[in-house]
């Protein structure tokens, strides 16, 4: 570990695939113990930055150190630290639970026996210790996941890195997921989170990077983050379109925010700080101006909105929840 | 450092070695054959089939030359054939690991980056010798026999092996560079053409000149008429400096692809990384 106590550090990032920049100038620093949500849309450069930090591919430039080791000088030490989540799991589908751990225990040269004993724990650990005979093709997405967990636990690594690690669950697996994944950050395990889903940050991250583009464009705690978004959003559509121009006015005065108006939906959207509270005043200035609402909904900000603000244009290919 | 998720076990790694972790796969692909063989058993009986299709269904309609017995002609080809099939089992096994991310998962771990290439060559050559001792079994049983003593046969069952040993890492390679289904489909049907542009079933005397040079100079052709000489079966002859050469192009050419192939192979897993 560094002086510092940064579990991850990457200084000035560049991987360059023919004539494109995957990464281009990307920073980033995870203190030891807490959990970073990597958030951007595909193609953002999430998953070549995880791949560059677990010793997968080369850069092209800068340094990075990963439980303070250097990843491109000491890829061997790098590699007894870290455990690798990908997006999809990496398990022998024919081999059972228990099979699949006991080989990837070897491999980390822990022996036949103690491999065994460290299989028989994580399974246990992870809840899979009824279903562990069984081979892993007959296994439920969530079941996959918490096994894959277990896979990249063996040593007890000091970083863990999940690269979308709820990617095509259900809400259910994914809730699986999710209190795994809880237990490992109660026992102190660094993690590195790649997400598109501001909610899976949200939920799991102690400070959230946004990536675009092949660097970090924005840094701060989920809440510090949310704020700059302007926090949730009021949408409203009015039943009468000669009503617009007054619901404006009235949304203008019990909310700081400008609001946007599309005229063609009848729509008007706004951010507002105090969630249900905006809410309620937004409703009863417009109830006593007398117009009439089709419709109203207290969204919270997703990924789109965040890109909207930070970079002014739309998360291209946007995968929603 | 911290330690997470405690442990009841000592979890000091032990030292990396390239041997253990190639055992340790090698262990792998036996687990997953008694997990699921049945791929395997499949590919056993697809090899019986063939050679029962061929001596029971081909063999009234085809002459040997020398009217030899058909089947004894038929066996070396049989055999060198299986092998040549053996191709595709291999690239879609390397394949489908890059593609399930088990490679991946290799690459993060302080494994030796010669190991699972290392591995899948052993375990390949393990499938090989069983589905050969399969065969040769069949061949005994319509009627094949091997006449040239314990020695001669023992070299023509190695010559075999060998070419099996230099496919492995053609397959290996494939597999690594390949991407996806189609691609192992492309595989799976040069194998066709490498197989039956040879002296295995056909004379190449009666093929088109350019057809027939091909054909002498396939390494299959090497393997199959250098094993028929030591097996003492029937074959075509030929007069081609090729068919002069059997038995050194038999050691010669699996030699050559080896020598093409795994170099070739390591490079590109190591490339893997970008």
């Amino acid at each position: 570990m560094t002086a510092s106590g940064a579990a991850i550090v990457a200084q000035g990032l560049r991987k360059r695939y023919r004539d494109r920049f995957a990464l281009d100038g990307f920073d980033l620093r995870v203190d030891a113990g807490t959990v970073c949500g990597l958030l951007g849309p595909n193609g953002a450069g999430k998953t070549t930055s995880v791949r560059i930090l677990s010793t997968l591919l080369r850069l092209d430039g800068g340094r990075a150190e990963v439980a303070g080791f250097d990843v491109t000088r000491q890829p061997d030490q790098v590699r007894y630290r870290i455990g690798l989540v990908g997006q999809h799991p990496a398990l022998d589908e024919a081999l059972s639970g228990r099979q699949n751990l006991v080989l990837f225990g070897r491999l980390f040269h822990l022996g036949r026996r103690r491999a065994r004993q460290r299989a028989g724990e994580l399974l246990e650990r992870f809840g899979l210790d009824d279903v562990g005979e069984r081979p892993v093709r007959t296994y439920s997405g969530g079941m996959r996941r918490r096994l894959d967990l277990a896979s990249g636990m063996i040593l007890a690594p000091a970083v863990l890195f999940l690269d979308e690690p709820t990617t095509g669950l259900d809400p259910r697996g994914r809730n699986e997921v999710w209190v795994s994944i809880r237990e490992l950050i109660r026992a102190g395990t660094t993690v590195l989170l790649t997400t598109q889903h501001l909610d899976e940050a949200d939920q799991l991250a102690d400070r959230i990077s946004v990536v675009e583009a092949g660097r970090v464009i924005a840094e701060g705690t989920p809440d510090a983050l949310k704020a700059r978004l302007g926090g949730d959003r009021i949408e409203l559509v009015v039943t009468d379109a000669a009503d617009l121009a007054t619901a404006v006015a009235q949304v203008r005065r019990v909310v700081d925010d400008e609001p946007t108006v599309d005229a063609d939906r009848r729509a008007v959207s706004v951010g507002v700080g105090h969630r249900a509270g905006a809410l309620v005043e937004v409703l009863r200035a417009l109830d006593t101006a007398q117009v009439a609402v089709a419709d109203v909904a207290l969204r919270r900000p997703t990924l789109d909105d965040v890109f909207l603000h930070l970079t002014g244009h739309r998360a291209i290919q946007e995968v929603t929840a | 450092m911290s330690t997470t998720l405690p442990s009841a076990v000592d979890l000091t790694p032990g030292r990396p070695a390239a041997l253990t972790d190639s055992g340790t796969l090698v262990w792998r692909g036996l687990a997953r054959w008694r997990r699921d063989p049945g791929p395997l058993v499949a590919s056993l009986g697809f090899t019986i089939l063939i050679v029962l299709i061929f001596a029971y269904l081909f063999g009234g309609a085809l002459q040997v030359p020398g009217g030899g017995s058909y089947r004894e002609f038929l066996m070396p080809g049989m055999f060198v054939m299986t092998m040549v099939f053996g191709i595709s089992l291999t690239t879609i096994a390397v394949a489908e690991d890059l593609e399930r991310g088990i490679t991946d998962r290799l690459r993060a771990m302080p494994v030796s980056p010669l190991a699972p290439l290392v591995a899948r060559a052993v375990t390949d050559m393990l499938f090989a010798v069983v589905t050969l001792a399969v065969l040769l079994a069949a061949g005994l049983a319509v009627g094949w026999r091997a006449h040239g003593g314990a020695g001669a046969t023992l070299g023509a069952v190695g010559l075999i092996l060998l070419l099996r040993f230099a496919l492995v890492w053609v397959g290996i390679f494939l597999g690594l560079v390949t991407r996806g289904q189609t691609a192992v489909v492309a595989v799976q049907t040069l194998e066709f053409p490498l197989g039956f542009l040879s002296n295995a079933f056909v004379a190449p005397a009666t093929m088109p000149a350019w057809l027939s040079a091909v054909a002498a100079w396939n390494p299959l052709s090497a393997t199959v008429g250098a094993t028929r000489e030591l097996f003492g079966n029937p074959g075509w002859g030929g007069d081609s400096w090729a068919a002069q050469h059997y038995p050194w192009l038999a050691v010669v050419w699996p030699i050559a692809l080896v020598a093409v192939f795994l170099p070739l192979s390591v490079a590109r897993y190591r490339r893997l990384a970008g």
